[in-house]
């Protein structure tokens, strides 16, 4: 397609139906109630001129060009901050309100710059265009009097440029930062002809609270902001909807190129999940897509010592599937298996797990939700029935209350944040539940009622102690829990027992119990409460009890099968939920089913015509476990890092250096491909043809803008390895994948190429009886029948501080980055994370004689690393809190081997460690040299 | 290699019996025959074959490494599938 121009009708879209007439230049529309005269307009094909008001956007009325007449009111109002009234007649262009609106352009036009040809924004104006609609002829003022023309650019964020001679005070950025975004990093200061707008407290853009998200860029109508890509390479002249590749929101972009090159994402009005709003990330920094550091030929070698041979494809694919067929042939047919990626699409991670299951003819295939949101899948299921967030990300705006546990949404999930913190500004109650005092907890115009600040690893006896309370204190909601859920009354007696008492669990909680109480008592009676989580609660000991106490908490007061409340998800990476639902687990087919129900076995063995194992395979760390001990040898790695992503980095290097084969799909030579013999080079989402799946279970398109640089997409190699090993699979386009796996999968019985081109998006399930999809889940009866109490006792982690280690760590990631940081890092993100660093309390800074950055050791039992400390309060005494974006800092090296007992989803959340300062001697140096760290 | 709380060196617990024993641990509010069901049924639901394999190899030889629920389990799964559950 050409340009997507998407329309602006002015004003915000109004609830409820189509119940006021009105008439527009003689022409009749109805509008819900409240609807502004200059929407009525647009919907009538009529466009008012504009400049302060858009439709993403409440009304200001402050540039006064969009006036009309009404017939029978004097004066000629605003039509963009005048609601409609039934009957009302409306008269856009008259005489009159031509040269009233001649008169306003006039006086902007005499203190803007005349350089409009040579403008960035030529174009792509509204200034412009404004100047041309009213018919602007002449400016009487000249340029001699007092102007703003010289002011001085501010070019200090890297993405975009704020050039004040061009602003006029509109004020379209400072209300998008403050409504969309809800950062309110920008004001209007002075008054009348003196006013200007300036990051907070007149700043640069760098040194303010702004986090880059572009949503002021996007709003505005002139070139003050505008992006430095469109400063250097030249409006777009062509649009590709598509979808971010970085966090499971899954916001719907139109890449705007100019001829073959990208030159902007802008956010898509349309998108589903994020309503034309973007975090920095997506909008930004895609430059990793074709940084040079990427790898675009097969590459080969036999021992990890050896130098890279770059190879032609059909070498690389033969060499792979030749390797593969005799470890098999010698060790077994369970010596080799796959990991899927929750970076690729959902038909790319369906052939993985295809030729595992039919050309490997086992299940070892896990993904990376392994090590993320794998206790999400296990309690959702175990409780309602299937494995996904209960909401859209819509939903939100009807919650009273909202709970967020183990989740830092404004920096992990910028988008839905920003949906989550209009919420919040419009009065919705805040729980928190966190050992760090994340932003959400006090940020502009937002305070949370209750922050829980536990303990790391006491999540559980926090949800069991509010579920006490509900029970005892008769908070619950009793015809839900007849109607609709079952071992309610086993659950309510252990729940009610004594030890699961606020009072009884605050001595290890650290949350005094009045607090608790407390906040129970507003989740349980405040209205629709939803529950919003992320890590915080997957990756612990008992990731997956939490996940069931926060589902059980959610069924006895009622707060699941409608919009505002729910139980969600907040996943990492872009297509956890897909490549989950892909049947990615080795016990799970596609569609949550296990792979011991011959029914849905006979389902694929009929069609791919080929047996398959009834049992389990190897999860993640059961094949690292297995090389080890030698029964695993050949392993397929579809884009994720294992070697810095997994915990234990020892254990995991161990593992890798005791295979056969690794073979590694992977856009960057990561910190597992030191341990790959085969490099097979992938492409990236401006690359790929297929679906994302995000954390609403919608799917959305991911549409190429480009040809795969490296000549093959990565389900045509996959493809082509299993053929080379005897199992013919081949596709003539990623859509007959999807419909491969509407075929065989319930819930996508409905989902076609076809279908998402044509809705833009839909919500799995969609099938016969949701044609368009679900929104909300468990509406009628839980997808497993009725809701299912489970008992979670709260057992503690053996992880536990020592006279040795007697700090906690904590991690988490950042806004600017993104796990690994293999993209992010190559963007220019890095100028707001140069190196993760340690957060620790000045309190244990002091006794540690640690100064704010200074460089200090992390030492926990299994080894030890270095980085920068940061002072600071966020976390209690006693827990320490970093993040994992960067490989030198290898912050897994200090991570255990404990895992979920359920899922065996690691314990990143909890590792006992010593801090200490660096060549200081002290405790944690001496073990850093029994011990050496990450093999480099 | 394997380290105690206490950062010091112990004989090596293979992976089998330390995850046989994360799961044991978690159903104290049953009584012990539900508990070496729930766990049997965890391990049959969710472990390779091998893995199974290897714990049933072991748990005599270990068995005062393992959990008493998690013997039980095993005993279990030994007694349900005594041969099926090689490699
Ligand atoms: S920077 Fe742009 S959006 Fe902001 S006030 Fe100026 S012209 Fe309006
Ligand atoms: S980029 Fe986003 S956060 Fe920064 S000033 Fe603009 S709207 Fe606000
Ligand atoms: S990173 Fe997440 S929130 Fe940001 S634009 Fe991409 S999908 Fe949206
Ligand atoms: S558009 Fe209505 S006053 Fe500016």
């Amino acid at each position: 397609m050409g340009l997507l121009k998407e329309p602006d009708l002015g004003t915000p879209a109004k609830p409820g139906l189509a119940t006021v007439t009105v008439e527009v230049d003689g022409m009749p529309v109805q509008v819900p109630e409240g609807t502004s005269i200059m929407r009525a307009a647009a919907l009538s094909g009529t466009e008012i001129p504009k400049l302060c008001a858009t439709d993403s956007l409440d009304a200001f009325g402050s540039c006064r060009l969009c006036l009309v007449e009404i017939d029978g009111r004097k004066g000629t109002p605003a039509s963009c901050t005048t609601p409609v009234a039934e009957g009302m007649k409306v008269r856009t262009q008259t005489p009159r309100l031509e040269k009233l609106r001649q008169g306003v352009m006039e006086l902007y036009i005499s203190d803007h710059p005349l350089d409009c040809l040579t403008c960035s924004a030529n174009g792509d104006c509204e200034l412009q265009d404004m100047s041309g609609v009213v018919g602007l002829r002449q400016v009487r003022y000249g340029y001699e009097g007092d102007n703003h023309l010289d002011l001085e650019k501010d070019t200090s964020n890297p993405y975009f440029d704020f050039d004040p001679s061009k602003c006029i005070v509109c004020s379209r950025c400072v209300r998008a930062c403050g409504e969309v975004q809800g950062t309110f990093a920008l004001t209007i200061s002075g008054r009348g002809f003196e006013s200007k707008v300036s990051p907070s407290a007149n700043d640069l853009f760098m040194d303010s609270e702004c986090v880059s998200c572009g949503a002021c860029v996007q709003a505005c109508p002139t070139a003050t902001l505008q992006e430095k890509s469109v400063v250097d390479l030249g409006m777009p002249n062509r649009t590709v909807l598509t979808t971010c590749a970085y966090c499971g929101v899954g916001c719907s972009f139109k890449a705007e190129l100019r001829g073959d090159e990208l030159v902007r994402m802008v956010p898509y009005k349309d998108g589903g999940a994020n309503e034309g709003h973007s975090c920095v990330k997506g909008r930004f920094a895609f430059g990793y897509a074709t940084h040079p550091d990427r790898q675009l030929k097969p590459m080969v070698r036999e021992r990890i010592t050896d130098p890279w041979r770059e190879v032609d494809w059909e070498t690389a694919i033969n060499h792979v599937a030749e390797r593969m067929k005799d470890i098999q042939a010698r060790h077994g047919v369970g010596a080799i298996g796959g990991i899927t990626s929750s970076r690729c699409t959902n038909e790319e991670v369906y052939v993985v797990q295809k030729m595992v299951r039919a050309a490997f003819g086992n299940n070892n295939v896990d993904t990376c939700a392994r090590v993320c949101h794998s206790p999400t899948g296990y309690g959702l299921k175990q409780t309602f029935g299937t494995s996904a967030g209960t909401q859209d990300f819509k939903s939100v705006a009807q919650s009273d209350v909202i709970m967020v546990i183990g989740a830092n949404p404004t920096d992990g999930h910028p988008v839905f944040a920003s949906r989550m913190k209009r919420r919040l500004r419009e009065g919705a109650r805040l729980i928190v539940v966190d050992p760090r005092r994340i932003d959400l907890v006090r940020s502009p115009h937002i305070k949370a009622d209750h922050h829980l600040q536990l303990a790391p690893g006491t999540n559980v006896a926090v949800v069991n102690a509010m579920a006490h309370v509900v029970v005892t204190e008769g908070l619950v909601d009793m015809s839900f829990v007849d109607s609709r859920c079952e071992d309610f009354d086993a659950w309510a007696e252990f729940i009610a027992r004594p030890e699961n008492s606020p009072e009884a669990v605050a001595e290890i909680t650290g949350v005094p119990a009045a607090d608790l109480r407390a906040a129970a008592r507003l989740y349980a009676t405040g209205g629709n409460a939803a529950i919003y989580y992320g890590l915080g609660v997957t990756e612990h000991s008992q990731g997956s009890t939490m996940v069931m106490g926060m589902a059980n908490l959610a069924m006895a007061t009622g707060n699941i099968g409608r919009e505002g409340v729910g139980v969600n998800p907040l996943r990492g990476q872009n297509n956890v939920q897909g490549s989950c639902d892909m049947g990615s687990f080795p016990h799970e087919l596609p569609g949550y089913r296990h792979v011991s129900d011959d029914a849905v076995r006979e389902v694929f063995e009929t069609l791919w015509e080929r047996p398959i194992v009834p049992e389990p395979g190897l999860r993640i760390p059961n094949m690292f476990d297995a090389a080890v001990d030698g029964s695993f040898r050949g392993l397929f790695v579809q884009g994720e890092d294992i070697a810095q992503s997994d915990p234990n980095t020892q254990h995991v290097t161990a593992a890798l250096e005791a295979m056969e084969l690794v073979v590694v799909q992977d856009l960057f030579l990561n910190e597992t491909a030191k341990f790959a013999h085969v490099f097979l080079p992938g492409t990236s989402f401006l690359e790929k043809d297929g679906t994302f799946t995000n954390a609403e279970r919608r799917i959305n398109r991911v549409r190429p803008v480009m040809a795969p640089k490296t000549g093959m997409h990565e389900w045509q190699i996959v493809c082509e390895i299993a053929r080379a090993m005897g199992y013919p699979m081949s596709y003539p386009h990623p859509r007959e994948i999807m419909a491969e796996i509407a075929a065989t999968t319930p819930t996508f019985a409905g989902v076609s190429f076809d279908k998402l081109d044509k809705l833009g998006s839909v919500q799995w399930p969609c099938n016969d009886s949701a044609p368009e999809g679900t929104p909300t889940m468990h509406v009628d009866a839980f997808v497993r029948g009725k809701g299912r109490f489970v008992q979670t006792p709260f057992v503690p982690t053996r992880e536990r501080s020592t006279r040795k280690y007697p700090l906690i760590l904590t991690t988490g990631r950042i806004l600017s980055q993104y796990n690994v940081g293999a993209q992010t890092r190559r963007t220019a993100n890095v100028a707001w994370h140069k190196e993760d660093v340690l957060e620790i309390h000045p309190h244990d800074a002091e006794v540690r004689g640690i100064g704010d950055g200074d460089e200090v050791t992390l030492a926990s039992r299994v080894g030890t690393t270095s980085l920068r400390a940061v002072l600071s309060d966020r976390m209690p005494v006693g827990v320490v809190y970093t993040t994992f974006h960067h490989p030198v800092t290898g912050a897994n090296v200090v991570t255990t081997e404990n895992s979920d007992w359920a899922t065996n989803c690691p314990e990143y959340k909890v590792t006992a460690v010593q801090v200490g300062l660096r060549h200081s001697g002290s405790a944690a140096e001496q073990e850093s040299e029994e011990e050496p760290a990450l093999v480099d | 290699m394997t380290r105690s709380d206490t950062g010091e060196h112990t004989t090596a617990i293979s992976p089998q019996i330390r995850l046989a024993n994360e799961i044991a641990v978690q159903f104290p509010h049953l009584p012990p025959e539900e508990a070496a069901e729930a766990i049997a049924k965890h391990i049959r639901q969710f472990w390779d074959p091998r893995m199974k394999a290897e714990l049933l190899r072991r748990m005599d030889a270990e068995s005062t490494a393992l959990d008493p629920k998690a013997l039980a389990a095993a005993r279990l799964l030994r007694d349900q599938a005594p041969t099926s559950a090689g490699r």
